[in-house]
């Protein structure tokens, strides 16, 4: 039996933390953002200052594990300079690589630091072989983050057509993910992740508790009431209970979460490059209990090939800090076509 | 040590509840101003509490802290605002586990076993101020080690 390709585990980091308890835990790579707006998980008190940079690539690099920036917003009007100082940054940081979503950025840095790897951002929204060759060939891409919308074949498809590395989501909240494309929360508030670098911003958030009730409203839109007992996931439109023709329920998307350990061997053995866990906003406890049971999970299938189980210690470890009630493939297994 | 969810009897929080309020307030206090002090929670965050109102409530053990942030301290509010800029309540057990990084505030927050209400940005910065502080190592006491 010849051994499988395993793919790299990268894991989220919002803080210090976080990204020691990713790299303390088995990710083979960590990645983040500035405090800014240069990344799409622009929140208050969230992320990485220069002092908290430096010190959290030393951690990592001294583990020999790899610290890659996504700055995958889109430069705004009159402010360019600023997208291009966070990859000036990034690059005199010494980071393993920077993670981008837009074409101009793309082109600025495969310009002005051609030694620097440059990640084709999930938020470029690029689902085929042609849109991510078109990034390599014009910039130079080394690795693509695909969109949760694909499933395992059409995965394969691309991987199979393209020399570019193929990282592909493995754990995490999932939304309506029409991702870098999505006009829910500009519809909501004015504000979306590729302008301001986050989805529903808090400020336009409300919780309002009422007996035996608690009710979400994004900018005084009501998203969804809960009762007391009843899960509640991220005051997202994509996410919320409507009503619709008389009846009141999930529209878009239901709260759900990403889990692809059962598919593991499937995603090894079709040559994904890389797996990625969802969840820079999440706390350091978070970091530390997915990436601990996703290591577990591939480095069981290095060792048992074909023979690989998911454990339940796993999956029970997982579903605990999962949104929503339920844990799914997502797109990837689709029997219909 | 692995601390288990868990809940207070009601008999507790009926005692507790009772009981005057000020003394695990300045307790509270005391340990975020000593985080203060030691320079473990970040400048930037900090700036964004000041002159806001705060109110945690431990629901099983009856205990509720009114406070805010002035001039670089934590203090105790003795007259409670009508509405505070940001609320906490949870059980003992959720607070322990939280503050322990057993347990995520957002796994909490979904299984409703954490309420936030107020001001949600507010609220960010509270938890991710948290999240974001390296606490030294704690002295290992014999009995209470891994």
């Amino acid at each position: 039996m010849s051994q499988p390709n395993i793919p790299q585990l990268i894991c989220p980091a919002g803080s210090l933390p976080a990204l020691k308890a990713a790299v303390d835990n088995g990710a083979d790579a960590v990645y983040l953002g500035y405090k800014n707006d240069t990344n799409a998980r622009n929140f208050a008190g969230l992320n990485f200052d220069d002092k908290a940079l430096r010190e959290g690539i030393s951690y990592a690099h001294a583990k020999k594990r790899e610290v890659l920036m996504a700055i995958n917003t889109f430069p705004q009007p009159g402010r360019v300079a600023d997208w291009h100082r966070a990859v000036d940054g990034a690059a005199a940081l010494g980071v393993n690589a920077v993670i981008l979503a837009d074409v101009g950025l793309l082109d600025y840095a495969s310009k002005r630091h051609p030694d620097l790897r440059l990640h084709l951002s999930v938020q470029g929204s690029a689902t085929s072989y042609e849109a991510v060759n078109f990034a390599q060939r014009e910039f130079g891409v080394r690795r693509a983050v695909l969109p949760r919308v694909l499933t395992l074949a059409q995965v394969e498809n691309v991987i199979k057509h393209t020399t570019v590395e193929i990282e592909v989501f493995g754990f995490g909240s999932l939304c309506v993910m029409n991702e870098g494309r999505c006009w829910l929360s500009s519809y909501a508030t004015g504000e979306s992740p590729n302008t301001v670098g986050a989805c529903s911003p808090a400020k336009y958030v409300k919780w309002e508790k009422s007996p035996g009730m608690m009710s979400t409203r994004l900018n005084g839109i009501l998203i969804d009431r809960f009762g007391d007992n009843e899960p509640a996931g991220y005051p997202t439109l994509c996410k919320g209970r409507f009503e619709v023709n008389g009846s009141t329920y999930y529209a878009l998307e239901e709260p759900t979460s990403l889990n692809v350990l059962e598919i593991l061997p499937e995603i090894a053995r079709i040559g994904v490059a890389a797996i990625k866990v969802e969840g820079r906003q999440r706390s350091p406890t978070y970091v530390a209990q997915v990436t601990r049971n996703m290591r577990a999970a591939l480095d069981a299938l290095a060792r048992d090939g074909e023979r690989y189980q998911v454990k339940q210690a796993w999956q029970a470890e997982l579903a605990k800090v999962s949104e929503g009630s339920q844990a799914t493939l997502g797109a990837y297994s689709r029997p219909w076509r | 040590m692995n601390i288990p969810k868990f809940k207070l009897p009601a008999l507790v929080s009926r005692i507790g509840g009772r009981l005057p309020q000020w003394p695990h307030s300045v307790t509270l206090i005391a340990g975020l101003n000593a985080a203060v002090k030691m320079k473990l929670l970040p400048q930037d965050s900090l700036a964004l509490l000041e002159g806001r109102t705060f109110f945690v409530e431990v629901l099983d053990a009856g205990g509720k802290a009114n406070f805010t942030y002035r001039n670089g301290l934590f203090r105790p509010l003795f007259t409670a605002p009508a509405t505070p800029d940001l609320s906490f309540r949870a059980n003992l057990s959720a607070f322990m586990q939280m503050i322990a990084r057993q347990e995520d505030p957002d796994t909490l927050f979904f299984n409703r076993e954490l309420s936030i209400e107020g001001d949600t940005e507010l609220g960010l910065v509270v938890k991710n101020m948290l999240d974001a502080v390296e606490w030294p190592q704690m002295p290992k006491v014999p009995g209470f080690s891994h």
